[in-house]
């Protein structure tokens, strides 16, 4: 019994690299979604200024427009904020904001410091549709077309070279469609 | 022709590598002098090799060779010099290099410094090191070749991440590096005495003042980079927990409670399987660290393009280094035996406590870091893991770690009695409580947190006086009157003292910080002021400034007090033209008492801006107290003991210096 104990830190660590080993094939960055090609989950969500409206996704039909997940808690958010703001101001694509697991006044707190880009940001303090998106960590960003479909997926910040080199083309391809 | 050059070395580097693992080490089994001593020349020229490898790098930037795949991806010709240079380890690649760059330069100094060190333990340790080195080596050349051509050469780079142009990037990742990869010195050490079977309070003597110098680095490191986020990222912010930085801070917490592990074994002989697996987990941190860093199984600010292959192969290393050091501990502590009984009530408990209040500490860090990918590796959904858990771990970590840190110095070795110390530190405890409740209501507000920030941070202060009190007292009484009591102490303790007040200054300020900051954001147009914390800010006008590969927006604030000009400040709105990127470069006016600080938000239509505007009172200390730290670990190093020991290499010398040793206590 007594040299169990020199084992134990072995042992820990044998079951640290067994996450890790499984974390490795995880690989956030490049799972594709299941969700690419199909219609994008419904919802309808309070708005984030203003809780006594909500919007639901049919009322964004006939458009081809951008679901960005975030949150004020979220660093990675702060990165990719810039560019979004930046692409709002040039109007190419609205932008709505799925606020994930947020309190409301953190989130309004959070825009009126950082700018918003956002057309409408609607609030999701439990996380309901992002399991139904299956929001796999914030920041999120969704390309959806014309007909509510799901076309393209980023896991992630939103970086400049991903913007112009993805997400415009494919933009401006679906609303020439 | 430079590039390729570089290649070589490193494949050279790598050879050398491997013969310096495998020949030395076995030298110290069989008894084998001419072997063992392969084991210095070998460090020194892998060192030689890394070092022009590393060169050559750092020539292929700054002379903008845009056939060299890294330099093209990370460099730009409009770039300055300084960050030419510095982005040679700007990159997964270039970091990496550093990494060996610096594991090399630790090789290097052991073999250097180490002439008093029986040959079979030098030769051992060397042999630990030059494995770690192996691995490092193969990773660079197999999966993060820095000197990759790219052929057509590009006409011009693509930059280095604006984010990383700036003078504390140039300084964070060496001093991070050096602290980091310093464990690995200690680890060496615990690991060849494992090996060797000796692990006493010599083995303790020799490897204190490497592990207090990686700690230093280390700490240096984290105060430099928590500096950088919190001029650079714009937003005020000194700490993010981000998983970044928690790979920074685990090796810290770890070693933090390593180097105090290892003054019971010098001292007292105890705590040596203790000391030898904190040695083995301060290094295994900083490794996984690399991991985490590296793989990209976290997504982070600081993630780097990343390579599943990269993943799998530190993986395997960590594997192999961690696991075969602690197999080996298993195998080989139970047979190193006990040091000396002690009481509840000691200084022993005290320390002891605090290793596993610091240990817990490390655990709950990397326990919130990988929670995330835990959680998603057993299919129990996603989550983030943000500050409010670390906060609410850390507060009833640290507050009864830093309460015994006031008690543990004073406390007598083996036994004390707890009245006794009562008595002695009601003093320092009146001060700390009296200050806690009217410092507070003095600035206008107080709370429980508050009131606990100042308290702790007052009794580590107040408890150090009384301390030094006490040891001069002790040093009069044994010297007698007319020597001069101050300089009789020696430099290690001053060393403690100073690195525990920093831990008291440091604890003020992030508890002034938080309690009393102002913020405000508000619209300016010319011509506006805005007042916060007793301070006008008036916004004189606004200008177009083109820098080197960016434009900017620079707003000129003048800052009063009253009548008087405190300060103009020129914070900037930058777009860096290479990668459209844009950064918000904030303006400080520091002072010991307040940050006043002000950053460019959003642009308004009619030519307003978004201002904000912090008053940010101690935050300085924050940085300061890590400074003071860092500061009383490289005054520790100083200690007459160390340099004693140097000079007396003849074995009998041994217990002459360890009596020394023991005498300047």
């Amino acid at each position: 019994m007594k040299s169990l104990r020199f084992i134990l830190p072995l042992l820990v660590f044998a079951v640290l690299l067994l996450f890790l080993w499984t974390g490795l094939s995880l690989k956030p960055h490049e799972i594709p979604s299941p969700l690419i090609d199909k219609p994008a989950p419904t919802f309808e969500l309070a708005r984030l200024d203003d809780p006594t409206k909500t919007v639901s996704e049919r009322q964004l039909h006939g458009q081809v427009w951008l679901l960005n997940v975030w949150a004020s808690w979220c660093v990675s958010c702060m990165q990719e904020h810039p560019v979004l703001v930046e692409l709002a101001k040039t109007g190419v694509v609205p932008i709505y904001g799925l606020d994930y697991k947020d309190k409301r006044a953190d989130a309004l707190a959070w825009l009126g410091k950082h700018g918003n880009p956002y057309t409408v940001s609607i609030s999701d303090p439990e996380g309901r549709v992002g399991i139904d998106y299956g929001v796999y960590g914030v920041p999120e960003t969704y390309v959806i077309d014309r007909a509510g479909v799901i076309r393209y997926k980023q896991i992630g910040p939103v970086t400049p070279e991903l913007l112009s080199e993805a997400i415009l083309p494919l933009v401006r391809k679906l609303q020439a469609s | 022709m430079i590039p390729e050059l570089g290649h070589f070395a490193l494949i050279v580097a790598l050879c050398i590598a491997c013969v310096q693992a495998v020949v030395p080490l076995m030298g110290a089994q069989r008894g084998d002098p001419a072997w063992m001593a392969l084991a210095r020349p070998a460090a020194q020229g892998q060192f030689v090799f890394i070092a022009i490898a590393f060169g050559c790098l750092a020539w292929s930037f700054v002379s903008n060779d845009f056939s060299v795949l890294n330099v093209a991806n990370n460099s730009n010709s409009t770039l300055p010099l300084r960050y030419r240079f510095a982005a040679t380890w700007g990159s997964h690649e270039g970091s990496l290099l550093l990494w060996v760059f610096m594991l090399a330069l630790w090789m290097t100094a052991v073999s250097v410094f180490s002439r008093h060190l029986p040959a079979p333990m030098v030769a051992r340790i060397l042999s630990v090191m030059a494995v770690v080195s192996v691995g490092f080596l193969l990773f660079l050349l197999f999966t993060s070749n820095p000197f990759e051509r790219l052929l057509p050469p590009a006409a011009d780079g693509r930059d280095l991440n604006p984010l990383l142009q700036d003078p504390g990037m140039v300084v964070h990742p060496p001093m991070l590096y050096m602290g980091y990869v310093g464990f690995s010195v200690a680890f060496a050490f615990a690991v060849a005495a494992l090996i060797g079977g000796r692990l006493d309070a010599t083995w303790a003597r020799w490897s204190r003042p490497w592990t207090t110098m990686a700690w230093a680095f280390l700490t240096v490191g984290i105060t430099l980079g928590s500096g950088w986020a919190y001029y650079v990222l714009g937003w005020g912010g000194w700490w993010f927990w981000d998983p970044v930085e928690n790979a920074s801070f685990m090796p810290w917490l770890a070693g933090t409670a390593l180097i105090h592990s290892l003054a019971v074994t010098e001292k007292r002989g105890g705590f040596k399987i203790w000391t030898v697996l904190l040695a083995i987990i301060a290094f295994s941190l900083s490794l996984l660290g690399t991991f985490l860093v590296r793989s990209g199984v976290l997504t982070s600010v600081h993630a780097f393009a990343t390579d599943p292959r990269r993943g799998v192969f530190i993986l395997a290393f960590l594997a192999i280094v961690i696991g075969s050091s602690l197999a080996l501990f298993a195998w080989r502590a139970p047979k190193v035996g006990l040091g000396g009984a002690f009481a509840l009530v000691s200084r022993e408990s005290a320390l002891l406590v605090n290793n596993v209040l610091l240990l817990v500490a490390a655990a709950a860090v990397l326990l919130g870091t990988l929670y995330p990918l835990f959680l998603d590796a057993l299919g129990l959904g996603k989550i983030s893991v943000g500050p409010p858990y670390f906060e609410s771990v850390f507060v009833p970590l640290m507050t009864p770690a830093v309460f015994l840190m006031g008690i543990g110095p004073l406390a007598r070795w083996k036994q004390d009695a707890p009245l006794d110390l009562l008595v002695r530190l009601k003093w320092a405890f009146g001060v700390a409580v009296a200050t806690a409740i009217l410092l507070p209501l003095t600035l206008g507000r107080w709370t429980p947190l508050l009131g606990l920030g100042v308290l702790l941070a007052i009794w580590v202060i107040g408890s150090g006086f009384v301390n030094l009190r006490e040891r001069l007292v002790q040093v009069r009484a044994a010297t007698g009157p007319g020597v001069r009591a101050l300089p009789q102490l020696p430099r290690g303790y001053w060393g403690m003292l100073l690195a525990h007040f920093g831990v008291g200054v440091f604890i003020l300020g992030v508890t002034l910080v938080r309690g009393y900051e102002v913020e405000k954001d508000v619209r300016m147009n010319i011509g506006d002021t805005v007042a916060t914390g007793g301070y006008q800010f008036r916004l004189d006008g606004l200008s177009e400034v083109k820098g080197p590969n960016y434009e900017a927006t620079r707003g000129v604030f003048s800052v009063t007090r009253g009548t008087r000009t405190v300060a103009t400040l020129n914070p900037e709105k930058r777009l860096y033209t290479v990668q459209q990127m844009p950064m918000t470069i904030a303006a400080i006016d520091t002072g010991l008492t307040r940050d006043l600080y002000l950053s460019l938000g959003e642009p308004l239509p009619g030519g307003a801006w978004v201002v904000r505007v912090y008053h940010k009172p101690f935050v300085d200390w924050i940085w300061g107290g890590a400074f003071l730290m860092a500061l009383g670990g490289v005054i520790a190093l100083t200690d007459r003991r160390y340099r004693l020991a140097r000079r007396e290499r003849a074995p009998g010398a041994e217990p002459v210096a360890a009596a020394a040793a023991q005498g300047t206590r």
